[in-house]
């Protein structure tokens, strides 16, 4: 029986080191009694050392695995997609036909277990808001912007913005003029979806990265836009 | 592949047991084919562990929001994308 790798259970890596007992004055980190494993978190050690026994996989694929999570902890990539698509009209042009061969022609996703099928880019104007949802369950394109808040998986959110999406957008705070359609997206299966937001106003004479630092996940998303530099 | 972008379809209102793709609210709906994104094995028979070979067209299709929902309150032109696989579609008139 091995002990298993710290990581093994917490995929995720955000709560494991407490380092910042600076309010005690003390260290005392190695007398607390260690929690007795939950159930998940056997069954996660069973089945793993089942197929590093039966050879199946190694431990270096989980570590690897592990490591392309949290590699994938924001929206970083799909901001610099958009950023690029923002300063670049051929950039853009390929992003919108093929999303997939744009984000490969950037570096991303290639040997990632976790790209999509195919990606789909879809354009925000003046006259046309876009949102992304999966009311089956709670695709998201990971690879691009990293693991989904809990809102988007909630049943709430997924039964709603099908079917009241403006009223949704507003307890966001995104008032939309009355005069903007809304075009839902319901990734179903095998597509992932993101918005390509508009640039705001006040952005001229920006670099890809000052771009890319005003772009949010929710704005990829949809459920709001990309704020200019004054709010 | 049995549509091309800008036909009309409908939706089966079909309700089979097992792990089906298709979303409940759209069923029995009309829409039009924006677009094919090529071809895929198919999803409900994946999910089985089985190879859902041959490989079947998805399309993302179109819907009006006040078609889908009677009571939408929203802008007229106000739209739902779905992904559809092919044989959960049939040919509509009009």
């Amino acid at each position: 029986m091995t002990h298993p790798p710290k990581h093994g259970g917490h995929p995720h890596g955000h709560d494991h080191d407490h380092h910042d007992h600076h309010d005690h004055g003390h260290h005392h980190d190695s007398q607390q009694p260690v929690a007795p494993p939950g159930y998940f978190q056997l069954m996660e050690t069973v089945v793993r050392e089942l197929l590093v026994e039966k050879g199946l996989i190694q431990p270096n694929d989980i570590r690897r695995a592990v490591e392309l999570m949290d590699a994938r902890t924001g929206p970083a990539r799909g901001a610099k997609l958009v950023a690029r698509a923002w300063l670049d009209d051929e950039f853009k042009a390929r992003l919108l036909a093929d999303g997939k061969a744009a984000c490969e022609e950037m570096g991303f996703g290639v040997g990632d277990s976790k790209m999509p099928a195919d990606l789909k880019v879809v354009e925000n104007t003046p006259d046309t808001h876009n949102v992304i949802v999966c009311t089956l369950c709670s695709c998201y394109p990971r690879f691009l912007m990293g693991i989904p808040p809990d809102w988007y998986k909630s049943r709430s959110y997924r039964s709603r913005v099908v079917n009241e999406p403006r009223k949704v957008l507003q307890e966001f705070g995104t008032a939309l003029p009355n005069d903007v359609r809304i075009v839902v997206h319901d990734s179903t299966a095998d597509l992932r979806y993101m918005v390509l937001p508009l640039r705001p106003a006040g952005t001229e004479g920006y670099t890809e990265d000052q771009l890319a630092d005003l772009i949010t996940r929710d704005a990829l998303v949809g459920v709001t836009v990309v704020p200019g530099p004054e709010s | 592949m049995r549509f091309k972008d800008g036909d009309r379809v409908a939706v089966k209102a079909a309700h089979p047991p097992g792990h089906v793709r298709t979303p409940f609210y759209i069923r029995g709906k009309v829409g039009v084919i924006e677009h094919c994104c090529g071809m895929f094995p198919n999803p409900e028979e994946l999910a089985y562990g089985r190879p859902g070979l041959p490989a079947i067209p998805n399309y993302r299709v179109r819907f009006k929001q006040k078609d889908v929902w009677p009571d939408y309150q929203g802008h007229q032109d106000d739209g739902i994308c779905v992904e559809i696989y092919e044989h959960w579609l049939e040919p509509a008139n009009q």
